[in-house]
């Protein structure tokens, strides 16, 4: 699974961390990142709800 | 009130007569029985404002998760065209210097990034010992001193009152003027009570802001005085503005949502008692109450440019109104939407706003609603209310819903 964050989109709301911890967390800035080993998804079923509940769709999952 | 039952069906209303909004509610945790034609014309119909306008108002959830993040819709309360709810917030539109909401991108996303760091879930996670300390004191005083209490003035407000205050680095030796001031913001009555709190908080605020340049502590306001104002990457009326939202959101609304989340609790004893015996379904109540309640029923826009949606065209000047209360109780997102239920995914819910403008202080507010209630109900296992339910005196629909007063008894 590729998962891409836009950090330029991402306004920190930390909706991806707070339904996926296991797979997005929040940078010192308070933008989105990935997991270090958790790139793709880890076979999260959560990364298309975290993806759904960014209030500006900042993360794009494919496939 | 019939406990835990579907919001009463009102008789049914012309298509042609557009329903007036806001209004009370007549359940303090329901949506307003008058908004019943709303919810069978989903997912947007027409609403009359007080001076007789007419705007749209978002009813479906889908549609508002996608216009909520439509840039071509406008929080920009100076703008002529926009709908605002009151005659006493018409009267002072023109005077206010805005931040964050009622500021559009690029400007509101240069503010926003300020404040970003402050309020991750990391940062929020730091302060749940804080929060839980608060609490536990607050309950020690009721204890003391009771019961009765009154859990508006005893608890509801002076949690998050005293969260904000230490976050933002704002004494809370002040806080009845704050509070004060924020209620006349909110609530009024009259025009003249939203202008002098303005500039009564901001006044305050102003004073505060200089205090912090002699001598700088620690908060998010001692953090953009140095970082931003000290830099010229922000004025300070911005700043000022920027303070004053951060301060009476920060306290208002998670005092409202504990208030009427505890009420609601006590007349749901099922889910209650389920929670009692699972405090892990906390998270997960804390959701759903926030979808449930929806406290902040209005959330206004003005459009534009023309938006095609839903085969209608949203006109250019044309008001926008979002009401939550029925957009979190689509059937299409929600099954059997009027029902509390801990088990269902509440997820999704647009309680907090969605696109740009979602809650900047939403994982704060999530983490004070679980230690606040959590605890209530822990050390105050026989809490009940201290009056008859339909006595207990509650918000008019024309600010953010809660609890005027809440007598309780344990």
């Amino acid at each position: 699974m590729d998962i891409l964050i836009d950090k330029t989109v991402c306004i920190g709301a930390g909706q991806c961390a707070l339904t996926a911890p296991d797979v997005f967390t929040q940078d010192d800035d308070g933008f989105s990142e990935l997991l270090p080993g958790r790139e793709d998804g880890a076979g999260s079923p959560l990364v298309r709800e975290a993806a759904r509940a960014c209030p500006v769709s900042a993360i794009k999952v494919a496939p | 009130m019939e406990i835990g039952n579907p919001i009463p069906v009102a008789c049914e209303a012309p298509m042609t007569e557009a329903v007036a909004f806001p209004q009370d509610r007549t359940c303090p945790y329901h949506p307003p029985t008058a908004y019943r034609p709303l919810r069978e014309s989903r997912p947007l119909s027409r609403v009359t404002l007080y001076d007789g306008r007419s705007v749209w108002v978002v009813t479906g959830h889908a549609t508002a998760r996608r216009l909520l993040s439509d840039q071509r819709l406008s929080t920009d309360s100076t703008n002529a065209a926009f709908p605002l709810p009151t005659e006493r917030f018409a009267a002072v539109r023109s005077r206010r210097r805005a931040a964050l909401l009622g500021v559009d991108d690029p400007e509101h996303n240069a503010q926003r990034r300020m404040l970003i760091p402050s309020f991750t879930l990391k940062r929020t996670a730091d302060l749940r010992p804080r929060i839980r300390r608060t609490v536990d004191e607050l309950i020690d005083a009721m204890v003391e001193q009771g019961p009765p209490a009154e859990l508006v003035s005893a608890f509801a407000l002076p949690v998050p009152s005293i969260v904000i205050c230490d976050l933002l680095g704002v004494p809370y030796a002040d806080h009845h003027f704050f509070e004060e001031q924020s209620r006349r913001l909110l609530r009024g009555p009259a025009a003249e009570d939203i202008e002098d709190a303005r500039e009564q908080l901001e006044g305050y605020l102003g004073d505060l802001v200089e205090r912090k340049r002699d001598k700088p502590g620690e908060g998010v306001i001692d953090d953009l005085v140095a970082q931003q104002l000290a830099h010229g990457r922000l004025d300070k009326q911005e700043l000022i503005a920027m303070a004053t939202i951060l301060l009476v959101a920060g306290h208002e609304t998670t005092a409202n949502m504990i208030s009427l989340g505890t009420f609601t609790l006590l007349q749901h004893p099922e889910q209650w008692a389920e929670l009692k015996a699972d405090p892990e379904l906390m998270p997960a109540a804390v959701e759903e109450l926030l979808r449930f309640l929806s406290i902040a029923d209005g959330m206004l826009r003005v459009a534009t440019e023309d938006i095609e949606t839903d085969g209608v065209t949203i006109r250019a000047d044309e008001g926008v109104i979002f009401s939550t209360s029925v957009i979190n109780r689509d059937t299409s997102a929600y099954p059997e939407p009027d029902r509390l239920d801990w088990h269902r995914s509440a997820r999704h819910h647009v309680a907090f706003g969605f696109g740009i403008h979602q809650c900047l202080g939403q994982n704060l507010a999530r983490a004070e609603m679980e230690i606040a209630l959590g605890t209530l109900f822990e050390r105050l296992p026989g809490l009940r209310l201290a009056a008859p339910p339909e006595e207990i005196p509650f918000k008019p629909g024309d600010t953010i819903q809660g609890m005027l007063e809440l007598p309780v008894a344990w």
